[in-house]
């Protein structure tokens, strides 16, 4: 088999070294009854040619050369080639966490200078090495909050990604730390600030708002920090579209800013994996769950960079951890810092404004179903079977809200990039007008 | 003598932020075909913000060779072997790189129509059933991130269960042998700890079980083989301890590759565990993720995994969502998709036979670096051994040399350390993996270097304790970094 790389006659020198004279006997110390005395029932190997015509075959099950108008958490952009460039190099993809600084420095100083780029565009003071994807940085950060200010209480506004408030659900529910949920504004689709106003109480930890949110609506960060400091909650701000930050002002106001980095040159590949953030202020450093990098000298007095502040994590601290996170998505960021470098301080404002311009020129020709402003997404009613005959002409048309939203169950969520091809939006929006 | 490696001119490169000058691209957009919008007008003047401060400006070629030259400062399986123990560092064949970037399936959108997305349908079953058949479990999900992921999606399976049968009790039991995940989870999940004493064989303690399991432990947490590398002989007894009692067993699939196509948890009384396809599967590390960390389990915890799952309809796939005694969503969509076409491209190139072969040359190598080091490290457990084998570091700690610098002083004979202090349960352990995928050579020099270290510890300890010499960076000086943090670059 072409991944071991031992001859016959080297096996069995190997085994003579050994003392067996099978290979089988260094398995004599099995008690009989665990064995499986039968072959795994799976085929034999195939070749590398068959392996790529089995996957080839099935993305040919798959949609192909569509147009697609989907977003709500996973958005289309373009992946500069530098990218894959980078990440296919052996020394990034073949290497294990960096815990011996001195062979890791390469990943090392990538994950720093990651940390410095999401502090640079959230307005934080410390961003830890990333997380597995935006849903699961939530618990995370509503955890931080809990323990930072020692109540219980999560406020979740209902226009945060409701896939993200599941995975919030499962994670709150034994750890007594009650969750509800405060609603949007009928008319404009932000947050409904009395609502929030109406159920903040003493007992809230963390108040947790999406910006832009679900529905692609800009919130007020302000306005929110102001009502959750008012009752020593902290607020934490998720995005889920990163080239957003290129254009509007940082969330600085939040305590915590959570996030997902998909949009940065991660391909969408049905869902992951991805890579999450956690950003927060100075005096919460400790409270940080994951890996940290912290910059350092080496015996001969040279900038070097090792994993820190390891005194929080699960290895040392077992069950009083801040977390049982074990790991980060360090090749998955090391994508977004490539891609952060290629764009850049103008790249990324370009690439924000062109999103911006695609995103308005097809919300403008529709009738938007809210009146807030909104980035690169937004609601819509569609006549009913207008995804179908968009599929007709090659295009995926918006999500259907109806399932996570029953009151919008005439409306779908459409998302415009800089992919988005202007013949493309103007049969969008004669099908759905 | 060092054989293996020649030091060579490495070169310096400054942070990209350091590198910078305003006005560099490294970047071209598309001529723009709409109208442009003013973003005062669209989105509110107050929410639009000024330049992003600090944000890196560099040229394409400035780019790569950043990146490049920073790449080089990194060890890697592509240059040599990798022996850390319980991480498992195999080879990552490039085939499932390539399979993944397929474009259908890379560039797959989560919420695409299931019509439009029978392939990565197809492609999850596919995986789901071989696993399944390793594992000899019933059900299996592919939702969780990672291997600490999938343990507290197991532990809340365990938790729902016995909620339903009317009591979820209070505590975990966790061999002090453990990944410090395992207490970390059962934390999160809720749940209160109670270490259990390794035996004087390292394994699980049947006497202090039977003492420690009662009506408030809701599982036991085992690694099998456990982070000794040693299997648990005993493990159907611990099971039926467990069951007699109504607690369950959970196994930490970590070294799984010890026992594909050889023994299956199922057989031996596992009721769920979880996988790390980037260990056994193969699936790269990355310099610390992406992982994936499947849960199986038996047939009885089936209805609690996480939604949604999988479910033949008609002559397709779709998504089942009513799922009304699930435990809920551990993430959003499906699982890291991009690394199950990985793990299953691996499944195929091997095949079943294949897979046992793996694990056969994964022992053989362990037990081969076994009998070569034995005369040199103690070895505290002297139980057979499977994937990996655990030295201490007391014969060479008598000269004041410990594990932490005979690993730094591997790195100078061309070697990524083993795992250093680990397992707990041993003083000073040096925890050796080196994986199927290393040949003979490979292994010899590996022993070389650790038998020319041991010899040197006896010479000149002094030497040893200082290394490594050879590489561009020297000892780092990690209590600074976390007496005074800088966790990012400011303008000088």
């Amino acid at each position: 088999m072409r991944y071991l790389p031992k001859s016959d006659s080297e096996r069995r020198a190997m085994l003579d070294a050994c003392g067996a004279a099978t290979a089988d006997e260094l398995f004599s110390h099995l008690p009989e009854t665990v064995r499986l005395n039968r072959p795994l029932n799976l085929a034999p190997g195939i070749s590398e040619y068959e392996i790529v015509r089995y996957f080839r075959d099935r993305a040919a099950e798959c949609a192909n050369g569509y147009a697609s108008f989907l977003g709500a958490g996973v958005y289309n952009h373009f992946r500069p080639v530098l990218v894959d460039t980078v990440v296919s190099r052996g020394e990034f993809l073949t290497s294990y966490t960096p815990y011996q600084a001195e062979i890791s420095q390469g990943t090392l100083t990538t994950i720093f200078e990651f940390q410095t780029m999401i502090c640079q565009l959230t307005g934080m003071d410390v961003a830890n090495a990333s997380m597995y994807d935006g849903s699961t940085a939530v618990p995370e950060a509503a955890m931080m909050a809990v323990r930072a200010t020692g109540k219980g209480r999560v406020l979740v506004a209902k226009s945060v990604h409701p896939e993200y408030r599941e995975v919030l659900a499962t994670y709150a529910k034994y750890q007594g730390m009650p969750v509800a949920e405060f609603g949007y504004n009928a008319e404009t689709g932000a947050l409904d600030v009395e609502d929030l106003e109406r159920q903040i109480d003493g007992l809230t930890a963390a108040v947790i708002i999406q910006t832009p949110n679900f529905f692609g609506i800009v919130e007020s960060v302000k306005t929110a920090a102001e009502i959750a400091h008012r009752k020593g909650a902290l607020l934490v701000v998720l995005f889920t579209e990163a080239v957003s930050l290129g254009i509007l002002e940082p969330p600085a106001d939040a305590d915590i800013v959570a996030g997902e980095l998909q949009s940065f040159a991660i391909p969408p590949s049905y869902g992951g994996p991805y890579a999450g953030i956690i950003a927060t202020k100075e005096k919460l450093i400790r409270q940080v769950p994951g890996r940290l990098v912290g910059q350092t000298t080496d015996s001969r007095g040279n900038r070097a960079f090792c994993l820190t502040l390891a005194t929080r994590e699960q290895h040392i601290r077992r069950e009083k951890a801040t977390s049982n996170i074990c790991t980060n998505q360090a090749l998955i960021a090391l994508m977004a810092t490539v891609y952060m470098t290629v764009y850049g301080k103008q790249g990324l404002r370009e690439l924000a404004e062109q999103n911006l311009a695609k995103a308005h020129y097809l919300g403008s020709k529709l009738s938007r179903r809210f009146t807030g402003n909104y980035f690169n997404e937004f609601v819509v009613r569609a006549p009913e079977g207008a995804n179908k005959t968009l599929l007709k002409k090659k295009i995926v048309g918006g999500l259907p809200l109806g399932r996570f939203y029953p009151e919008l169950a005439d409306c779908q969520l459409l998302c415009a990039t800089e992919m988005s091809r202007r013949a493309d939006m103007d049969t969008v929006a004669e099908v759905l007008a | 003598m060092i054989k293996k490696v020649t030091p060579h001119i490495s070169q310096n490169e400054a942070l990209i932020f350091e590198r910078s000058s305003p006005g560099k691209k490294a970047y071209q957009l598309p001529e723009l075909d709409v109208p442009p919008v003013d973003p005062a007008d669209a989105l509110g003047a107050c929410n639009v913000r000024r330049e992003i401060e600090g944000f890196p400006e560099v040229s394409e070629v400035e780019a790569i060779r950043h990146f490049t030259r920073l790449s080089t400062w990194n060890y890697a399986i592509d240059y040599g072997m990798y022996p850390l123990g319980s991480c498992t560092m195999k080879y990552n064949p490039r085939i499932n790189e390539v399979v993944a970037r397929t474009e259908g399936l890379a560039w797959a959108h989560p919420y695409q129509p299931e019509a439009l997305a029978q392939g990565c349908l197809g492609i999850m079953a596919a995986l789901e059933a071989a696993l399944a058949e390793i594992t000899g479990m019933d059900a299996v999900t592919l939702q969780p991130a990672a291997g600490a992921h999938g343990e507290l999606t197991g532990i809340l399976l365990i938790r729902a269960l016995l909620e339903k049968r009317g009591n979820a009790r209070k505590k975990i039991l966790i061999p002090d042998s453990a990944h410090g995940t395992n207490p970390a989870t059962a934390a999160i999940a809720g749940y209160a700890v109670e270490n259990i004493k390794s035996s004087d064989t390292g394994g699980v303690d049947l006497a202090a079980l039977e003492q420690l399991v009662d009506k408030d432990v809701a599982a036991l947490m085992v690694t099998n083989p456990n982070t000794l590398g040693v299997f648990e002989n005993n493990i159907a007894a611990v099971s039926e301890i467990l069951h007699r009692k109504g607690a369950m067993l959970y196994m930490d699939g970590a070294n799984m590759n010890a026992l594909v196509g050889i023994a299956r948890p199922g057989d031996f009384g596992v009721d769920v565990m979880h996988l790390n396809l980037h260990k056994t599967f193969s699936t790269p590390h990355g310099g610390g993720g992406p992982g994936a960390g499947p849960v199986a389990v038996k047939k009885v915890l089936e209805p609690f995994l996480p939604t949604p799952r999988l479910k033949r309809s008609g002559k397709k796939w779709a998504f089942d969502y009513k799922r009304p005694r699930s435990i809920g969503r551990v993430k959003a969509y499906y699982g890291n998709f991009g690394v199950l076409v990985r793990a299953l491209a691996y499944i195929l190139a091997h095949g079943g036979p294949g897979l046992r072969n793996a694990t056969v040359d994964a022992v053989l190598n362990a037990v081969y670096i076994r009998k070569a080091l034995e005369p040199y490290f103690d070895l505290p457990y002297s139980s057979p051994n499977m994937h990996e084998v655990v030295f201490s570091d007391d014969r060479q700690s008598k000269l004041g040399v410990r594990t932490g610098d005979i690993a730094k002083r591997l790195i100078d004979y061309g070697f990524h350390p083993y795992t250093v202090s680990f397992p707990l349960i041993v003083h000073g352990a040096l925890m050796i993996e080196p994986t199927e995928t290393e040949g003979k050579l490979e292994l010899d020099q590996f022993i070389d270097a650790m038998i020319s270290i041991a010899k040197e510890i006896e010479t000149d300890p002094e030497m040893v304790k200082n290394a490594p010499y050879s590489t561009r960076t020297s000892r780092v000086d990690e209590t600074t970094a976390a007496r005074k943090p800088v966790l990012r670059w400011k303008p000088a």
